[in-house]
This record gives structure tokens, sequence and C-alpha cells, in this order.
């Protein structure tokens, strides 16, 4: 039985499954923990922000220079008036970045690299951005962010309901609270790549949520026609029955991007491919993670508060007191191999499953 | 909830696969010819790939005038950028606006991408000033000396053209409107133009010819002395000096400026306050004249353009050369600098030694170069062809090795369905290389870095709609149903998971191409196209595929390598129905 397709027949069964619903308060406080972790990095840290936001020059060189790389220090920033920030690159070539220069002022700097480095202009790569720019990526993310969430309450509230809709648009905040928290804390420069691979989250991160959202909304048909689940506990099911799928779309997504990061970070050194897959490669894992702990329990916590809701979970409650009373399991339903309800006064939500899986988690894969 | 209360979906195509494959087929074939025919068989590359210079230009909001920034005005300034840098002989340079407010000039690899730099980066304001004084320009100009009159080049000596002269009377204008055809001005004409041609190094005489004197410029306040000490110190030939003079000027006051009408050579200016402006001009285009054959600039004027044309003409017409000239003053540099014969209107000629490539440019300067926005630099991006072609194999490197770990993934998992998987990402390929490569000659899309990480990144969102239905497709099995019930059982749920989940990350990468410029934008395009890809992937070819392959003894046997063994997966017959299948070789249709 320690088979991974017996596992996901089991987990669909609600034969094993962890119970995500009731322990969902240690998964809140962990998030909260996480996000204000998050926001107290980027309010004391603060984002380090890449030249192409602040403005200024990069240049890059593809071979090796004549001169050492304190030397091109010094020479970039006598000709920039700036201190210049030098690097070298796997390749050989350098990496010079010069805050603060104009356009016009970046070429005839453009010029001093190309004699003092004894590499003509024409192999020096140049980039040149003046502050205005990088602010207006910036503004235009921040509003295409705002208007995708809005965009996509409304879908969500449409398609499913709205408090799924505000569920996953929480879960989306956290998942980008976090990303950025991460930037913040590690110090990885944030670039026009960041944003790009920050935004790419929002489709992402939802992807998973949907997926469990479309399980949850085909179990909770008909509800209130039966007497044997709470909301909380069929949310719990949802959760288990595409907790494999959720696993293998969640690795075949991070797959690709890890092999972006694998390249980028290790074959070209830094760069575009680097700064995308690596804020997508932080957003994807809290995506996977918020759709699971976050975003289905916050459902359920929004549906039980429902009176509809209520007077199921007090009719199932009472009828699960009369069975233990009379000793006699009352479950067995046509469709269901539910054996035990378990039942817990003190939460809704209540393990699914087999007593002597009680508890446990699905373990490691 | 375990048990699936529906009854199979409506639709799914079950009964015809093969029509849809059919379908999907003929597409990929007919992308394929069509990506042959069109001889562009590989997606147009971006500047970050290919190497070259990507500048981009952010119009300024101009003091009150609020709507200056809209679609006309950037459309007429990418016209007038696109001409500037083609005319530098960078034919393969592209403008386009993105956004609302930007301008995107690329410039590929092996062009002087400094030069053209410049080029993009001047302000495109036109004005039509009063010549006060104009002067050939060189290194060694000599004190302001004079200007060339009609009349004095009639009779033209090699000194005197030697110093490029010429250039005021060597157009003129002409017409009015109850004449507007009428040129009176073939004798001038025919010998400016041959003194034009005569004239390849102006400013090299140091001969100062006295006919007219700067102190022949009304009033002599501390304003106009500057002015004066500027003009003689200004030196048009160098590139420097040139293009700084007359920028930021205000309108209201006089200015000097440098003008070039033979390539190479350059004459300086002192020029009154502009009277009528670019906006004034109506219309203007160069034209053939029909009695002389010539080419010729008629220029038509808006009403209140036309009060002050007539304003300015009737005035300098009574002046003695060379302030019986205009000035068309493009960015504080003077394009032409026609003399007046007579008071003019509302239509004008101005006529002279044009060929048709000269009227014509003068004609758009015209009619285009009144911009009200000024451009500012924003970015510049300057790549070297290595840097390009490391990046893109880096790239390339980068999706082999994501498609192959996604490959592993799903062999390792789904078995004999990693072969379904593995189909429908080929063709998801297929479909996204040709329409890309398609697109490039067809809206000039242009694949750059962060379009080749959203492709990468896309193999999982194809990928991941492929695992969505495999998932629920062994869920039925779990269910005991037998695999071709189960497939069809399967597909409307899935299928409106997919299109939920794809529906949003299309609604993702729709909003950040609209909001967004650059790079996002490339990035949300690619990704936006290989969602609605894999929606047509997923419907027109994985689910035939699979119907298909339902079929087939190796997958409907369910052995261990299919993917589906009912065993392995834990296959439980619902307790409380009739119909048990524990025999999965004995296919049973529900």
């Amino acid at each position: 039985m320690s088979r991974l397709g017996n596992l996901g027949a089991r987990l669909y069964r609600g034969e094993v499954g962890y119970d995500f619903i009731r322990n969902r308060k240690i998964w809140y406080g962990v998030s909260i923990l996480i996000t204000i972790t998050a926001i107290i990095g980027v309010a004391v840290g603060g984002l380090r922000l890449g030249i192409e936001f602040e403005g200024g020059a990069v240049f890059t060189t593809d071979t090796k220079a004549k001169i050492s790389t304190a030397q091109a220090t010094d020479v970039a920033t006598e000709a920039s008036g700036h201190q210049a920030i030098v690097q070298e690159l796997g390749n050989g070539g350098l990496r010079i970045q010069i805050t603060e220069v104009g356009t016009a002022k970046a070429n005839e700097i453009k010029e001093t690299l190309s004699d003092e480095l004894g590499i003509p202009a024409n192999d020096i790569n140049a980039d040149l951005v003046g502050p205005s720019w990088g602010e207006q990526i910036a503004n235009k993310a921040w509003t295409g962010l705002v208007v995708f969430m809005i965009l996509v309450v409304i879908y969500l509230a449409i398609a499913f309901e709205w408090r799924m809709a505000v569920a996953a648009l929480i879960a989306l905040i956290h998942d980008i609270t976090i990303t950025v928290g991460v930037y913040a804390l590690v110090g990885f420069e944030v670039t026009p790549g960041t944003v790009i691979g920050l935004l790419t989250i929002l489709g992402y991160s939802l992807y998973d949520t949907v997926v469990v959202f479309d399980s949850l909304k085909e179990g909770q048909k008909d509800i209130t026609k039966q007497t044997r689940f709470t909301y909380s506990e069929i949310a719990n099911r949802s959760i288990n029955s595409t907790l494999v799928r959720s696993i293998n779309t969640t690795v075949v997504a991070l797959l690709p991007v890890a092999g972006l990061l694998f390249i980028g970070g290790g074959v070209l050194g830094a760069g575009m491919l680097n700064d995308i897959s690596l804020s997508l490669f932080v957003g994807l894992a809290a995506g996977a993670y918020s759709s699971i702990f976050i975003a289905t329990p916050l459902v359920a916590d929004l549906k039980e508060r429902e009176p509809q809701m209520k007077a199921l979970k007090k009719r199932i409650l009472a009828k699960r007191a009369a069975a233990a009373a009379k000793g006699e399991s009352p479950d067995e339903g046509p469709e269901d191999r539910r054996d035990d309800g378990s039942p817990d006064a003190e939460t809704a939500g209540t393990v699914i499953g087999r007593p002597r899986s009680h508890g446990r988690t699905p373990g490691k894969r | 909830m375990a048990a699936p209360k529906k009854g199979r979906g409506p639709s799914g195509g079950q009964g015809r696969p093969g029509r849809a494959l059919a379908l999907i087929l003929i597409a990929m074939v007919a992308l394929t010819g069509g990506m042959f025919l069109s001889g562009h068989t590989t997606p147009r590359l971006g500047i970050d790939l290919a190497g070259g210079t990507s500048i981009t230009l952010e119009a300024q909001n101009q003091p009150g005038k609020p709507n200056a920034i809209n679609k006309t005005n950037m459309d007429t300034a990418v016209g007038i950028i696109e001409r500037r840098v083609n005319g530098l002989g960078v034919s393969e340079a592209e403008v386009q606006t993105q956004g609302r407010e930007n301008i995107i000039v690329n410039i590929p690899k092996g062009t002087n991408s400094k030069q053209a730099q410049e080029q993009v980066g001047t302000t495109a304001q036109l004005y039509f000033r009063p010549v006060l004084t104009v002067q050939a320009s060189g290194p060694e100009a000599p004190k302001p000396s004079g200007s060339a009159t009609p009349s004095g080049s009639a009779t033209p000596k090699p000194g005197e053209s030697a110093e490029g002269e010429d250039k005021p009377d060597a157009e003129e204008a002409t017409g009015s409107q109850a004449t507007p055809s009428a040129s009176a001005t073939t004798q001038g004409r025919a010998v400016t133009g041959a003194l034009t041609k005569d004239d390849p190094t102006p400013g090299a005489s140091d001969k100062p010819k006295p006919s007219d004197s700067p102190e022949a410029s009304p009033s002599a306040d501390p304003a106009t002395a500057k002015l004066q000490e500027e003009f003689a110190k200004l030196d048009c030939t160098d590139p420097k000096q040139r293009s700084e003079a007359g920028q930021n000027a205000k309108p209201t006051d006089s200015i000097v400026a440098c003008g070039s009408n033979v390539p190479g050579s350059y004459e300086k200016y002192v020029l009154g306050p502009a009277e009528v402006s670019g906006s004034d001009v109506d219309d203007a285009k160069g034209a053939i004249e029909q009695q002389t054959g010539e080419w010729i600039v008629s220029m038509e004027f808006t009403s209140k353009g036309a009060k002050k044309f007539q304003t300015i003409t009737s005035r300098l017409s009574q002046q003695q050369p060379p302030m019986n000239q205009f000035a068309i003053v493009l960015d504080g540099e003077v394009v032409s600098a026609p003399s007046v014969r007579t008071a003019l209107s509302k239509n004008a000629q101005i006529s002279g030694s044009f060929d048709q490539q000269s009227a014509e440019d003068l004609g758009n300067i015209l009619s285009y170069g009144a911009l009200p926005l000024t451009f500012e630099e924003v970015s510049v991006t300057t790549v070297t062809a290595a840097l390009g072609s490391d990046q893109l194999r880096g790239g390339l490197i980068a999706g082999a090795v994501g498609l192959a770990l996604v490959i592993i993934y799903l062999v390792a998992y789904y078995r004999g369905l990693a072969f379904i998987a593995l189909l429908s990402l080929l063709v998801s390929g297929v479909l996204t290389y040709t329409i890309m490569s398609l697109l490039g000659p067809a809206i000039g899309f242009a694949l750059n870095l962060p379009a080749v990480c959203g492709a990468i990144v896309a193999i999982g969102i194809t990928a991941d709609s492929f695992i969505v239905y495999f998932e629920r497709v062994r869920d039925e099995i779990r269910e005991g149903r037998t695999l071709r019930p189960a497939i069809e059982r399967a597909w409307p749920r899935a299928r409106r998971t997919i299109l939920v989940s794809d529906f949003v990350s299309f609604l993702a990468a729709a909003v950040l191409f609209v909001v967004t410029v650059g790079k996002v934008q490339g990035f949300a395009f690619t990704l936006g196209l290989t969602t609605l890809l894999d929606v047509v992937v997923v419907f027109l070819f994985t689910k035939p595929l699979m119907t298909l392959m339902g079929r087939t003894k190796f997958f409907s046997k369910g052995g261990p390598w299919s993917g589906l063994d009912p065993k392995r997966l834990g296959a439980q017959p619902p307790l409380r129905r009739s119909r048990r299948v524990n025999a999965p070789t004995e296919p049973k249709e529900a």
C-alpha cells in the first residue's frame, strides 16, 4: 500500500488524509507570521532596487578587459562622478553599474570605458535607464496587479461564488507579499525581470486554487440535502482528493522554472532569465502552499458562517451524538466508504478517514 | 464529492475523435506551410536576442496642453522619428508606439546606433521664423558678414559660392490664394539650383562678403548683443554645437540656428521670434508643378495660420535680402529658408532645387513636424550580437532542460499516459512556433528574452492541463469504471477545470499586455498565446487522442505501463453498485 498510485486512490476516497481544515488555525498562524516577517522585511530592510528602477547605466562586456576589476571600478567612477559597482561575470566579462547618470552622459562614459578597457565600443552592452522609466514600469505593474485582482474577483465570484473569490484574493495577496518579502529579506536585486515573474504568479498561483475550488464546488452541491458531512468536512475532502493533482501541477510548473533558474543563474550569470525564474520559483511555491492551506480553509470558514451551514452542522452533530450514544455508525452511506464519523463537538472539521488513519499525514513523497 | 452525480457530458467528441484530430492536423500543416511560403521560418528576434539598440521614448506632458498625448500625436511622432532614423540609412529600424505615451525605437545591429540615438532623442517642434542674418558656417567662420541675395546669386562667383551662402535663395516661396500654381521663380531657381550643386565645401573661405551685417537686425538691446555674440561663436560644422543651437528656445525669442542645404555644408542664422507654428500648417506635400514639371512643396494653412502667414509674408516681401526670408525651423534646425516675393495667405508653394525626395521630405516636415510633444529617452539598451546569441542559447537550453524534466516526471508518474502528454506538448510546440514565426511579418511580433521565458513557463501550464485531465480519468477508474467510460466521464469535469484555470491565466496575461509596457508586454503576449493554444490543444488533440488511445489494447488492458492500471490506482468497485469490475481486461460500457 505504499505505492503512490494507491496513496492517490486512498486520498481520493478519503481513506487517508490530513485534516487541513481542522488545523487551519495553525496554518493561518504560520502564514500570518510569514507575512508579518515579509512586511517587516520590506519596511525595515527595503527592497534592493536594480538600476532599472533608480536610473543609471549598466555596461557589460563579453570579453575580458585588459585592466583589472579594481581598475575598472576606478575608471568608471572617475568617468561618471558616481561610485561604480563592477562585477566579474562567468565568461570573464565585466558588469559595470553606475547609478544616477543620464543617457547622454552614459554615452560618454561608454567611450571612456571602451578606451580604458581595450574593448571596442560596439562590443560593450549598455543598458541606460532614466529614473522615470523604472517608476513607470513599477506603476504599470501595480496598475496591472490591481486591475487583475478586480477582474479575477469578479470572475471567480461569477464562476464560483464570492466567498471563494475573496479567499482566492487573500491567498493571492499572501503569495505576493511572501515573494516580495523574500526579496527584501534575502536582498535579491529587484529588476523588471523580477516584476515580470511576480506578475506571472498572478495567473499561476490561482491555478491550483481554482482546481481545488472546482472540486469543492462539485462537492458542495446538494450539501443541505444530506446530513453526513459538514461544509468543512467536504472542503477538507476536496483538498485531499485533489492533493495529488495539486502536487503534480505544482511540480510540473516548477520544473521548467527550475530549468530557467539553473541555466539563468548557473550558466549565463545574472540576467533576465535568472530574475524572472527566481521570483516565479518563490511565488509558485507560495502559491501551492496557499491554495491548500489558506484559500480553501478560508472558504470553509466563510461558508460555516452561513445560517444554512450552521443549521446543517447542528443537525449533523446531533445525529452523530445520537449515533455515538447508540454505539453504532450511522454513516454507512450508499456511495461512500466512510465507517466512522469521528464525532467532534469542538470543531466542525473532522478527520475524514477510518480510525486507523486518524491524524495521519499522507507522508512525504 | 467522490461520486459524480452528473451523467456523461453532452459532448466530448467521443464519437468523432478523428474529426478533431484531422482539424488540428490541418491547422498544423496549414500553419507550417504558410510559414515556409512566407519565407519566415524562424520567429523574428528582438533586440536583446539579435543584438542592436532599443530606445524607449516617453512623451512629456506639456504645460497648458493636457490632452496633447493622444493617439494621433503619437502616430505622427512615430512617422517623424521613423523618417529621421531611416533617413540615416538605417533601413530596418522599427519605430512603434507602446502603451499610451511610449515610443520604442529598435535599431538592429550593424547600424550607427549612436547617431540614430541622437536623431531619435531630439524633440520635434516646427516654427516659421523671419531670418535676420544668415551666414555660412565653418570652423573658422568670419565675423558676421552678410548673406546671399537673389540678385547676387544670379551672378555667382566661385569664392562666394564656396561660402555656401546660396542656401536661402535656393528656395523661394511663391504663390497665393488667387494663383496658387503660378510660378515666377524660374529664373532664380535655375541659377540657385546650379549654385547648390557647385557648392561642396562651404565655409572654406575666410573672405568676408560685405553685403549685410548683423547690426542690421532690429534694436541693439542686451539680448540682441548676446545673440550676436552667440552667433559669432556658433560653428555649425561641429555636430555638438549644431545640435545645441536653437534648442530649448522659447518661440517668442530670437535665436541662432544652423541649417544645411547640402550635405556637409552648413549655414548659420539669426532668426526672429516665431510667427507661425507648425500646427498652423494644415497640410503640405511635395508635388510636381504642372507648368514647369519641377518638384515643389505646396502648403496649405489653417485659417488662423493663413492670417499669420499673410502678416509675415506681406512684411517680408517688402524687406531687403536676406531679411525677406523666413526660416522653417524644425527642432531648432533650419530645414529650409525660402525668400518671399509677395504676400501669401492660405496656400503657398515653395519652389527651388527640389527633387522628389527633398520635396516630399520637406512636405512631411511641414505636415508632421509640428509635434506638440517632446520626448524623453527613458531607456536605451544596447546589446551586442554576442550577448544576444548567448541569451538566446541560454533560453533554448533552459527550455530544453525544463522540458526534459517535465517529461521525465510525467513518464515516471503517468507512464503510458506521458506519451499522450508528450504528443500534446509537441503539437502545442509546433503551433506556438509557427504562429510566432508568422506573427513576425504579420504584426511585428519579435521574440525577446522575456517572451522566451514565457514560452518556457508555458510548458508547465500546458502540462498542468493534461495532469488535470489524467487525474480525473484516474479518479473515474478508481470509482471502478473501465477505461473508455472513464475517459468520457472525466472529460466534462476536467474540461471545466481546465477552462476556468486557463481563463484565469489568460486574464492575467491580457491585463499585463494591456496595462504594461516594454519587456513585460512581450512576456504577457507569449503567455496569453500559449494559454489559448493550450485550450485548443487539450480540446482538439489531447481529448480525442485519449479517446482513440482508450480503444487500443495497450491502454484498455491497463497494464502497469499504461499509467491506468486499475490495481495500481487502487480501483475499488463501488460498494453498493451491481456493476463490479474486477477484471479490467474486460471493457464494459457504462
